[in-house]
């Protein structure tokens, strides 16, 4: 990959809503539009986004870039409603087509997949904590790699799994990627995947060995990812072949 | 809330971290000065809103206080207690090819 030059000052910008897309009940994505000076993320980066009001207050999130880097000119972020949240609500109930949004970006140097890393991949995401995994999903696809890439997702229920149709064809195309849901809370009839949070049994399973050289990616919710990342550990992943993006209490 | 829910990666912090380094500082490399283990910025433990008003990330390894970075009233005030030294890369930014 080549290498930019000049790495630009990271200043606040504004985008144009240009799509919005309803994932799941409690969560939406947002399209927006870029202009010509962004200068192109890497799979897992994210933007922070910031809201003022009226009288001046600031409020600041962070939020993942779920697009792939190959889908120029505009960045999906997919944003969990948090009832009592003070800026995810606005996001998802609020913010419609042709609002502006600022946010500054792409950040983050690393938790990001390239493909150059190589070995086989584990991605483990817990709600919300797919969107980074999805755009180096994504960006796999585009790339038409074939790294041998598992995801292990926990969701609560079946409705409230992110990108579902998405990542079921492209787990359909047969070419390296496997997908595996667990749901915690309410299962469908008939039901035949995981039905409990992750463990060391379920890790077992689906993770890599070791010894086959893996590299793992593991988002969500801080105490899911602390559990994974532990048990990861346990079965002998070396730590720092085990990256982690927490993103805080919140989340399924 | 237990405050562990509330940990974040260093990986976070690169926005803010970017409003003084002109280079991306969760992608460097670190030495804890208090235990030696060298790491990668993004991979420390990281407490920030609503705890603090601004950064700290501490030593994934033992907890201590790597990197404090407050803002506020027009001014940033960056402490460094437990580095022993911090190495950034050229910029790895790339426009995807097309
Ligand atoms: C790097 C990164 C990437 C992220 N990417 C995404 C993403 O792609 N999609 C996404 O949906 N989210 C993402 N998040 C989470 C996101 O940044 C916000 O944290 C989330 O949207 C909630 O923000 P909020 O303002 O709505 O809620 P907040 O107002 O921040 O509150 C969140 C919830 O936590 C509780 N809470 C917070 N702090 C405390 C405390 N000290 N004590 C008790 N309770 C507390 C609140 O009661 C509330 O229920 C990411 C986080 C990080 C760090
Ligand atoms: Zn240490």
């Amino acid at each position: 990959m080549a290498r930019a030059a000049v790495q630009r000052r990271l200043t606040w910008r504004r985008g144009r809503v240009t799509r919005r897309v309803d994932e799941t009940p409690r969560v939406r994505t947002l399209v927006l539009a870029l202009e010509e000076d962004w200068p192109g993320h890497l799979a897992g980066q994210h933007v922070d986004v910031r809201l003022t009001a009226e009288d001046g207050y600031q409020a600041q999130r962070s939020y993942s870039i779920a697009s792939a880097p190959e889908d120029v000119g505009q960045l999906a972020i997919t944003v969990e409603r948090i009832g009592d949240g003070e800026v995810s609500p606005y996001l998802v109930d609020e913010l419609t087509e042709g609002d502006q949004l600022e946010f500054r970006g792409p950040i983050g140097g690393y938790f990001v997949w390239d493909e150059t890393p190589g070995g086989p991949l584990l991605l483990v995401a817990g709600g919300s904590g797919i969107c980074p995994l999805m755009a180096m999903i994504r960006h796999r696809a585009a790339r038409g790699s074939r790294v041998p890439t598992r995801l292990l997702y926990s969701s609560r229920s079946l409705e409230d799994v992110i990108y579902r149709e998405e990542v079921d064809l492209l787990a359909a195309r047969s070419d390296g990627l496997e997908v595996f849901h667990t749901l915690t809370r309410d299962r469908p009839a008939g039901w035949t995947g995981y039905a409990r949070r992750i463990d060391l049994e379920m890790l077992t399973e689906v993770g890599w060995r070791p010894d086959e050289g893996p590299l793992g990616f593991v988002c969500g919710p801080t105490p899911l990812v602390e559990a994974v990342a532990e048990a990861l550990v346990q079965l002998g992943w070396s730590p720092d072949r085990v990256k982690t993006e927490r993103f805080g209490p919140t989340g399924g | 809330m237990d405050e562990s829910q509330l940990r974040l990666d260093g990986n976070a912090a690169a926005g803010i971290l970017r409003e003084v380094f002109a280079m991306d500082v969760s992608g460097a490399q670190e030495a804890c000065a208090s235990c030696g283990t060298i790491g990668w910025m993004g991979a420390q433990h990281l407490y920030m809103y609503p705890l603090a008003p601004g950064a700290v990330v501490r030593c994934s390894t033992c907890g201590d206080v790597l990197m404090v970075l407050v803002r506020g009233g027009g001014r940033y005030r960056l402490a460094l207690p437990g580095l022993r030294w911090l190495e950034m890369r050229e910029p790895v930014q790339a426009p995807p090819e097309t």
